[in-house]
């Protein structure tokens, strides 16, 4: 038993040092998490602040049909700095399909008289939905027309002798009570233990590849099987080093995350009043997280290195592995879809259900009972995969397979 | 001492069929002994050296390494040899000092001893001048005094050569088969494979023809000379294996079976 621990540590540190020296390696590792999230946080974040702002700063064009009808109407609406009115024009469906026209604004036929009158006419607003700027402009109108429409009532209000609060029995507000942990992990939980997942899985498919099909390849399988070195050690070895990577990936991950995220907070502060989201969320949520994701980081691993330990090469190590990542990924997806929420059955299936728990955590809930079960479970799953690349490694037919 | 007894392999190939790689090899290797295994690409040489070496199960027979099953006691049996053929390869991101460390603490060598033994197999070999260079970069010559390093930093008893000369010029192959020579005088047990007629001639005391998977014929050189009638290693080795129709079809990868 103590040969055996003795002969692993041999193993894991060789192949940790064959795995470092490797560049395709290396950049899988730390290239994934150390460009590409902040690309993600800064630039997404960054991006979509920026459309928000251009698409609100923007003069936003309106068009008003039969402006005749309420010229005083067509002016207020003229007043307002953010919207441009434009002339009629029949076409006005082609031109706010073109986005030529955000949105027009239709007065319909003896507007102020029928108002006089009392008849409760009906203005139209023609937009392309689902258009962010047409809805601004529809919403710049709208605001438009009930200052307008307020207008009227308080007027008729005075007319009849009745105090403006006369049809305001009651008003209405929302208040936030929720922590703000619980703000920033609602906006955090579904994407984190996604991505840490993702994270866990791409860090371990390099070198799991690499140090079973890619010894295969080059021909060192057959040296290392020759040494007296126990078969299950050379696995375990191999597999510790994979692991390591595994989780390497996603600790480098979280720190980019996090500083990424704390550099994203600060500049979007200093540039708007966003005092309000918070995107904190508790270190001990984050490290109870990380902690579950351990027993994912084996699963993965000795899937990995079994599935890979099989192929004659890498070619045919990856055309085995990309099916996996999908099927991997997407229960990580589907956890951090909003509204998906633990159950009994979901429980048991792996990578999904530590999402699902991670994203409980880190909106400040720690059900132990589903946390345990998931950990142990997850256990199991990580156990058998292992097992499995052992009895791999032991079979002749596997690790000489004629090419 | 190697010792094989009906050893026999078969592998499963594509359609079901079995293909008999192997058909009861039986010799005897003793210590301070060269044994040659001669025979034409397809032979059997490598699958049999490998069952020896315990890398594949034999599907019949039995072979022991210094009294140890290959079957029942595969460690024991890794640990007594050396092994080297053209496909142990050496990690080409690891220095060559690194790869034979790595193969010394594989063996559980102390780092004492394992530092003397490199030192006496670096300077037999004169591996010291490129010890520090990545294996990748290496040339054939170098790696494969690399790999004979690897394959005896410690101490075997039994040494078991697959084509040690394969892609060598004449004089690394030189150096090689003068390395197994000494290894004799220091009563190792050496047994290796080639397909080199004169080097078999000028190295074995003891010959085993292999051909098809089975022995054709086996004894000392100047023995099979005798009972062929001719001098020449080719001349024996062609009417050992009889037909010359067939030596040329199968080394042209026709079908065996
Ligand atoms: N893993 C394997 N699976 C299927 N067939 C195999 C396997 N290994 C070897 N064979 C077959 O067994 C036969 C003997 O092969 P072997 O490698 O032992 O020959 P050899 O004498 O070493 O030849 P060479 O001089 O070319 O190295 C060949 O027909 C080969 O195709
Ligand atoms: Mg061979």
């Amino acid at each position: 038993m103590n040969g055996g621990l003795k002969t692993t540590g041999v193993i894991f540190r060789k192949e940790f040092l064959d795995t470092i020296r490797d560049r395709r390696a290396l950049a899988s590792m730390i290239l994934v998490p150390l460009i590409v999230i902040p690309l993600i946080i800064v630039g997404f974040g960054g991006l979509s602040f920026v459309v928000m702002e251009r698409a609100e700063s923007r003069q936003l064009t309106v068009m008003v049909l039969q402006a005749e009808e309420d010229p005083a109407l067509v002016e207020t609406l003229a007043g307002n700095p953010n919207l441009r009115v434009v002339e009629a024009d029949a076409d006005y469906a082609d031109l706010i399909s073109s986005r030529r026209v955000n949105a027009a604004v239709a007065l319909p036929e003896n507007f102020r008289q029928e108002v006089e009158r009392g008849k409760v006419p009906r203005i139209v607003i023609h937009t392309y939905e689902g258009e962010l700027s047409s809805s601004l402009a529809a919403q710049a109108v709208e605001e438009v027309l009930r200052g307008h429409l307020r207008e009227i009532q308080r007027e008729r209000l005075a007319g009849a002798g009745l105090a403006p609060e006369f049809l305001t029995p009651f008003t209405l507000a929302r208040q936030n009570v929720a922590p703000p942990e619980r703000v920033g992990g609602n906006l955090l939980g579904g994407v984190l233990p996604y991505l840490l997942v993702i994270l866990c899985l791409t860090g371990a498919v390099y070198p799991a590849m690499d140090l079973t099909a890619g010894e295969k390849e080059r021909g060192t399988i057959e040296t290392l099987l020759t040494s007296p070195a126990p078969r299950s050690c050379i696995v375990y070895g191999k597999f510790l080093v994979v692991f390591c990577f595994s989780i390497l990936t996603a600790l480098l991950a979280l720190g980019t995350l996090g500083a990424s995220l704390w550099a994203g907070t600060t500049l979007l502060r200093a540039q708007a009043d966003f005092g309000e989201l918070s995107l904190a969320v508790s270190p001990s949520a984050v490290a109870s997280v990380f902690l579950l994701l351990v027993p994912v980081a084996v699963l993965f691993s000795a899937l990995l290195l079994a599935i890979s330990l099989f192929a004659r090469s890498y070619k045919e190590a990856q055309t085995y592995i990309s099916p996996l990542m999908i099927v991997a990924m997407l229960p990580a997806l589907v956890a951090a879809m909003p509204g998906v929420e633990l159950t009994p059955v979901l429980a048991l299936v792996p990578v999904l259900n530590v999402s699902l728990v991670g994203k409980e955590i880190l909106t400040g809930l720690f059900p132990w009972g589903p946390i345990l079960f998931v950990f142990f479970s997850t256990c199991l799953y990580a156990a058998a995969a292992l097992w499995g690349a052992v009895c791999l490694f032991n079979r002749e037919d596997v690790l000489f397979r004629a090419s | 001492m190697i010792e094989a007894r009906e050893l026999s392999k078969s592998f499963r190939v594509k359609g079901g069929q079995r293909l008999r790689a192997v058909e009861g090899v039986t010799f005897t290797c003793r210590p301070g002994e060269i044994f040659g295994l001669l025979g034409i690409n397809g032979a059997g040489k490598t699958t049999t050296l490998r069952m020896l070496a315990t890398l594949l199960t034999p599907t019949g027979g039995e072979g022991r390494i210094c009294g140890f099953d290959i079957g029942r006691e595969p460690e024991e049996v890794r640990r007594r040899i050396g092994f080297l053929s053209t496909a142990t390869a050496l990690y080409g991101r690891l220095t060559g000092l690194e790869v034979v460390n790595y193969f010394g603490r594989l063996h559980g060598m102390t780092e004492e001893k394992l530092a003397a033994r490199r030192e006496e197999l670096f300077t037999a070999l004169g591996i010291h001048e490129f010890q520090d260079r990545r294996c990748d970069q290496c040339s054939t010559g170098m790696k494969q005094r690399i790999s004979i390093a690897r394959s005896l930093i410690h101490d075997p008893e039994v040494m078991i050569f697959d084509e040690p000369t394969l892609g060598l010029d004449v004089l690394a192959a030189r150096q090689i088969t003068r390395f197994i020579r000494d290894c004799r005088e220091r009563g190792k047990t050496v047994l290796f494979s080639t397909h080199v007629m004169s080097e078999v001639a000028k190295l074995c005391d003891r010959v085993a023809i292999i051909h098809r998977g089975a022995v054709r014929d086996a004894g000392g050189v100047g023995e099979l000379a005798e009972r062929h009638g001719v001098d020449d290693m080719e001349e024996i080795f062609v009417r050992a294996v009889g037909e010359t129709a067939n030596v040329v079809s199968v080394a042209s990868g026709e079908d065996v079976s």
